[in-house]
């Protein structure tokens, strides 16, 4: 498998807080790849760092070329799906709204409504709230309508930043079913960032755990699954 | 009653022009938090655009249409060049920018074409325009066009891509970046679009108010009072508020006048039609923040 995003000593400041320490990984293609670790490990912020909405240092590769430093639109353009941590809902637009507007930059009509039957065919609750204020709509469905809207975009890489939170374990669980569907039926490769790990690797291929900014541990996802240490030292299960 | 029915009538007119400077306040509000204390001058001053071609031997139709066009590239390059560097000012620092650039528009517009009041046509024709002893000619054509503006504006917001672009950007920027929306470009369009409204509101009502650099002061604060009664956050609103404005304030010297006769006094009239916008004003802003019809936005954690 060829690799798809190649992360290179990537560093990310707030301000003049360093937030990131140089943190290399990579995604293959078609692949799922978690990044786990405690609340301050850095997993929302190298989320971010890819797509250029903090400030960073190092090196994005996307299919062999530098995205870094290109604004946050671009980078969306070149496709990826940035699922953002607290869902990012256009909460006084309608369901139907968040997801044409997701679908903004393409001009293949036919694709776009292929998608859409695709996004229904996945959640068809999103179909009977089509006219529905999307703030309205429950975390879960809000979840989905995020994950939809990310769809929407046509992507090569998916970034989904917790898309467990705040959820009950029964549609978490439908949630990330349709997670794998999706990565194996619309071929689109993921980056995972879970708080959830048990969960985060059984679904991801590779798993990279993150402590203060910096990568402490990697490997395919069940040697990290089933070694003792890591799982008592940093994923606290 | 039949003098009732004029007054309100002929208050709509106002509130029509009220309504499209509300519009572009409120376009700008909703996308930046910041209210457009200039926004009243740059309409004078695309008014000025309009005069001055149909000086230079333009009919009324083409100079308003060209005007229109100057003045929304002119809100374009207004916040690209003067705003953009200034969006992680504080506010105040933007609101100087805002008087700045109106006390800038004013004194330009005196300089180039004086202070002196200058008469401006009518495009609405004078014999077959209007409604017989309701309205006159041009204060008919005025409701119209407004309508007109405002029905493009509103089927643009609703039905067409770029329009969902620009609400989706002024919701929430961050999620309209991660869809490819290119945010500061829709700024700078709702500038544009603001700044065209702007001229509208400005080429019909100078043949009431007569052309000169300070004719929009007052109307700025109509219209204010206006978008603050709709509600600030809510364009709809807005334009409701404005056309409300309109009406009340020629109610003011109605009511003024029916009170005199009956008790001969003299309570209010057409010297406080300005107190009553500042009233409504502060009324909105101490009882009702959201306006008439601020949109409560539901949301669920």
């Amino acid at each position: 498998m060829t690799t798809v995003l190649e992360v290179k000593d990537l560093k990310a400041y707030y301000g003049q807080t360093q937030a990131l320490h140089g943190v290399s990984f990579e995604l293959l293609e078609g692949g799922i790849t978690t990044l786990l670790g405690a609340n301050g490990a850095g997993k929302t912020t190298t989320l971010r760092a890819i797509c250029n909405m903090v400030r960073t240092e190092g090196d994005v590769v996307f299919q062999g070329r530098s995205i870094r430093g290109q604004a946050t639109e671009s980078i969306v353009r070149l496709g990826f799906a940035h699922v953002p941590e607290g869902r990012g809902t256009f909460t006084t637009l309608t369901v139907d709204e968040n997801l044409r507007i997701a679908a903004y930059t393409r001009s293949d009509k036919a694709a776009v409504k292929r998608d859409l039957d695709m996004v229904f065919e996945y959640f068809p609750r999103l179909r009977e709230r089509i006219q529905q204020q999307a703030g309205t709509l429950s975390g879960g469905e809000q979840q989905m309508l995020a994950i939809s809207r990310a769809l929407m975009l046509g992507p090569r890489v998916m970034l989904l930043d917790e898309p467990s939170f705040g959820l009950a374990p029964l549609i978490v669980q439908e949630i990330f079913r349709i997670m794998r569907r999706i990565n194996t039926e619309a071929k689109c490769s993921m980056l995972l960032v879970e708080q959830n790990a048990a969960l985060a690797l059984d679904l991801a291929d590779h798993a990279y755990v993150l402590e203060t900014g910096r990568v402490v541990m990697s490997g395919p996802s069940d040697v990290v699954k089933n070694d003792e240490n890591i799982r008592k030292s940093y994923l606290g299960y | 009653m039949e003098q009732l029915m004029q007054q309100v009538v002929s208050g709509l007119a106002n509130g029509a022009i009220y309504a499209c400077v509300a519009l572009a306040l409120v376009m700008i509000f909703v996308s930046t938090d910041h209210i457009n204390f200039a926004q009243g001058e740059m309409a004078m001053f695309s008014t000025y655009i309009a005069w001055q071609l149909m000086q230079w031997g333009a009919g009324f139709w083409p100079a308003f249409f060209i005007a229109i066009a100057v003045s929304f590239v002119g809100g374009l390059t207004i916040e690209r060049v003067i705003l953009r560097p200034l969006h992680t000012a504080p506010v105040l620092s933007i609101v100087v920018v805002f008087i700045g650039l109106l006390a800038i528009c004013n004194s330009i517009a005196g300089s180039v074409w004086s202070y002196l009041i200058k008469e401006f046509p009518s495009p609405f024709p004078k014999d077959t325009f209007g409604l017989a002893g309701l309205i006159g000619p041009h204060q008919f054509g005025v409701v119209l066009v407004t309508i007109v503006v405002l029905s493009l504006l509103f089927v643009f917001f609703r039905f067409t891509p770029l329009g969902l672009a620009m609400r989706a950007a002024a919701q929430n920027p961050v999620s309209a970046r991660l869809a490819g929306v290119r945010v500061d470009w829709m700024l700078a369009l709702g500038w544009g679009l603001a700044a065209a409204v702007g001229a509208v509101a400005g080429t019909m009502v100078a043949h009431i108010v007569y052309l000169d650099p300070n004719m929009m002061g007052g109307i700025l604060l109509y219209a204010f009072a206006g978008a603050l009664l709709g509600g600030i956050s809510n364009p709809g609103g807005a334009v409701l508020g404005g056309f409300m404005v309109g009406v009340l304030e020629n109610l003011v010297a109605f009511i003024g006048n029916a009170i005199e006769k009956s008790f001969g006094v003299y309570i209010i009239g057409n010297g406080e039609k300005l107190t009553v916008a500042l009233i409504i004003v502060i009324t909105v802003l101490t009882v009702k923040p959201s306006g008439l019809f601020g949109r409560v936005v539901v949301k669920r954690v």
